[in-house]
């Protein structure tokens, strides 16, 4: 029989508690709600670096929470970031070839 | 599953550099402000983040061996996919009908490629869930199955990350 305790331990090794999955998830919906409101409000010269931001915490947050990386050994965080900064840096090296960043 | 992952990323990073530098290349046809319709996109958005929800509270049951729990959350988790991939195909025509071919422009190729190969990894996502489903349902995975509907969750989330930078960069940055 499933204990308190054991469920709580499970949810301690393999990441959050249902109540934290739905916590997130809630964050996670409010952001991309604010994402939205920036196609009818005007930002200014917010309007960028503002959803540029929201779409990093959102992708940290679903990495990190949902696919348990922040709960996991840090080398597979180590692999997973290290990859995407350097896949990252290659396309934008690619994109500054093509003149893509020159107005 | 974080190697092949990690190839997923350079692919659609490829598909999304290629998207950025062609996006203002509108020879014929309609411009990308003039056919996306954000409040259809944002909805579509919204159910393929909350089957991220679904699909860790589907890991979570499993971990917790509750086989019924795991096979709903996988089914709601299908259908929130299958939702998704709907209102892409319904997205699709619409901007066929409207003049935006796959060959009118270089952005449409590029959207068209983007977006596509998008949808085909959530169909892939969907039918992955309704085969898990069935072999959870038939007792047919010999060792941990919470350790496959992880990996098949680890899946999911890749496709919904990769939709959190389409949708940014794609549909709410102007071209």
């Amino acid at each position: 029989m499933t204990t308190v305790n054991e469920t709580h331990e499970d949810a301690q090794e393999h990441g959050m508690s249902d109540a934290g999955y739905i916590k997130i998830a809630i964050i996670l919906a409010l952001i991309t709600a604010l994402e939205v409101s920036t196609y009818y409000v005007d930002f200014g010269p917010l309007f960028m670096p503002s959803l540029l931001i929201m779409m990093v915490v959102k992708f940290v947050m679903v990495v990190s929470y949902f696919m348990h990386l922040k709960f996991d050994s840090k080398i597979f965080s180590f692999l997973f970031y290290t990859g995407l900064g350097l896949a990252i840096f290659v396309y934008v090296v690619a994109l500054a070839t093509f003149k893509f960043f020159i107005a | 599953m974080w190697l092949f992952l990690g190839s997923e990323c350079l692919l659609f990073g490829g598909l999304i550099s290629t998207y950025m530098l062609y996006r203002g290349r509108v020879q014929n046809g309609p411009h990308p402000s003039q056919i996306y319709d954000i409040p259809f996109t944002s909805v579509s958005s919204f159910v393929l983040l909350m089957s991220s929800l679904t699909m860790v509270l589907a890991v979570s049951s499993a971990h917790r061996k509750d086989d019924s729990k795991t096979n709903l959350w996988l089914l709601i988790t299908g259908l929130l996919g299958a939702t998704f991939v709907g209102g892409q195909v319904y997205e699709f025509t619409t901007f066929y009908r409207e003049g935006l071919g796959f060959t009118t422009s270089l952005f449409s190729s590029s959207f068209y490629t983007l977006t596509g190969f998008h949808g085909v990894h959530v169909s892939v996502g969907v039918i992955m869930l309704m085969s898990l489903m069935g072999i959870i349902k038939k007792n047919k995975i010999t060792g941990d199955k919470a350790e496959v509907v992880e990996l098949i969750g680890l899946y999911w989330h890749f496709v919904d990350v990769v939709w959190i930078i389409i949708f940014t960069l794609v549909y709410l940055i102007p071209a």
